[in-house]
């Protein structure tokens, strides 16, 4: 009888890996179908524009508000630690070689996934719900180019923008508290911030990071949507699935992204 | 909503976005500073470098004239050859001579030259033959240690 339990107990881990696996690749293949219909997006560009309005514009807010805070927390923290090594001044090159390289790729794009990944599963699952997609498909429009498309490119060109302009508001930020409250020379903060930065190795490397995360986000989003079970509580889930797994997509590919980054290619 | 107005929202949105790369590059990558201007190659070998890494900068004056492009053993001399991108705004004499220093004094390592008074100028693929490896701590402790034992012996041994 022991023997038996644990069989199904190894069975359940089994089955669990395979639907995860069985999911990620089909979120892939999902990709792969809205990459191929992609033409009416760019050829009826306002359908995009519409998307980057909803996705981007409105997550401005939240992106610009959180910037601002995480900067000046990172300003408070990164000054109270130096100061006892007696360098306050490489405060600036704290935040924002940190906001650079990490925080304003991640935050982000997490933020991106909890505010507008929700909002595109929720949209497209309810579509699904009112049949308004099978419609479609009765007037022989597919989807996947009308609905699915100008989402996703709409969430790829917002992530990049967003991430910009998070870490800038939080490069300002970290200058509020460092400079006008706390009183690091400011010709120390924006000199040795420059010194230590690199365009292409952390701006550049920065922008890679975001695009790949808006391509991971959308893609999720507009996969679980579309699946999404027809019914309140299916899209209910589809919702919270978007925002765990978006999220847990960020985080890995941004160790990945990160180790190759700094240990090269080879 | 109106399209003239999602227009105008989602044209703020860009130019936002497009105005803090533009910040960021020129604050924190230093784009102003011809971080893209055009280089020139010279070749060093050094029997030490310490911890000396690619991207190091290479200074003289304590200006930043370069950086160092790539650090690698020369299976040949037994030594490390340095190959440092130098702006060719910055032309330096034949006879430059070049060392590996450390800022402050748990700093990063970066490469100091100091110009000499040749009148030809160094030219792409040239090499620096005038060179100062890192100076290792132990050793240095080492050769005190040796010279300390050497002048004990050499008082006891005077009296005779």
């Amino acid at each position: 009888m022991a023997l038996e339990a644990t069989v199904r107990g190894i069975r359940s881990i089994g089955d669990k890996t395979l639907r995860i696996v069985e999911r990620v690749g089909a979120t892939a293949a999902f990709l792969g179908l809205t990459v191929m219909h992609s033409a009416t997006s760019f050829r009826r560009f306002d359908l995009v524009i519409r998307e980057i309005f909803y996705a981007g514009v409105q997550s401005l807010i939240i992106i610009l508000v959180s910037g601002l805070f995480v900067g000046m927390v990172l300003g408070l923290q990164g000054h109270e630690t130096l100061q006892n090594y007696g360098s306050e001044q490489s405060v600036g090159v704290l935040v924002a070689l940190s906001l650079v390289r990490e925080l304003g790729p991640v935050v982000a794009a997490l933020l991106f996934a909890s505010r507008a990944g929700s909002a595109i599963t929720a949209e497209i699952g309810l579509m699904k719900a009112t049949e308004q997609l099978s419609a479609m498909e009765m007037m022989a429009i597919n989807p996947i180019a009308r609905v699915v498309a100008p989402r996703f490119w709409g969430g790829v060109i917002s992530m990049p923008l967003l991430a910009m302009l998070f870490s800038a508001m939080g490069i300002i930020g970290g200058f509020l508290v460092a400079v006008v409250l706390i009183g690091v020379d400011d010709g120390a903060f924006w000199s040795q911030m420059q010194a230590a930065g690199d365009f292409r190795h952390d701006i550049v490397n920065g922008i890679i990071k975001s695009l790949v995360f808006g391509i991971a986000v959308s893609a999720i989003a507009t996969f679980e949507g579309y699946e999404a079970p027809p019914t309140a509580e299916g899209v209910s889930g589809a919702t919270t699935r978007t925002v765990v797994s978006s999220s847990l997509a960020i985080l890995a590919l941004d160790l990945v992204l990160t180790a190759f980054m700094l240990k090269g290619w080879n | 909503m109106a399209r003239s107005t999602l227009n105008l929202w989602v044209g703020i949105f860009v130019l936002l976005g497009f105005f803090s790369f533009l910040m960021l590059g020129f604050k924190v990558g230093n784009l102003s500073a011809g971080g893209s201007g055009s280089t020139y190659t010279v070749i060093a070998h050094f029997d030490n470098i310490g911890q000396l890494k690619e991207r190091a900068p290479v200074r003289s004056a304590g200006v930043l004239v370069g950086r160092v492009k790539s650090v690698s053993f020369d299976p040949v001399h037994y030594n490390a050859e340095v190959q440092m991108a130098i702006d060719t705004k910055f032309p330096f004499p034949k006879d430059t001579s070049a060392s590996v220093l450390t800022s402050g004094i748990l700093g990063e390592q970066y490469i100091g030259l100091d110009a000499g008074g040749d009148e030809k100028m160094l030219k792409d693929g040239d090499e620096i033959k005038l060179v100062q490896g890192a100076v290792v701590l132990e050793r240095l402790i080492g050769q005190f240690l040796f010279n300390k034992a050497q002048d004990g012996g050499a008082e006891k041994g005077a009296p005779k």
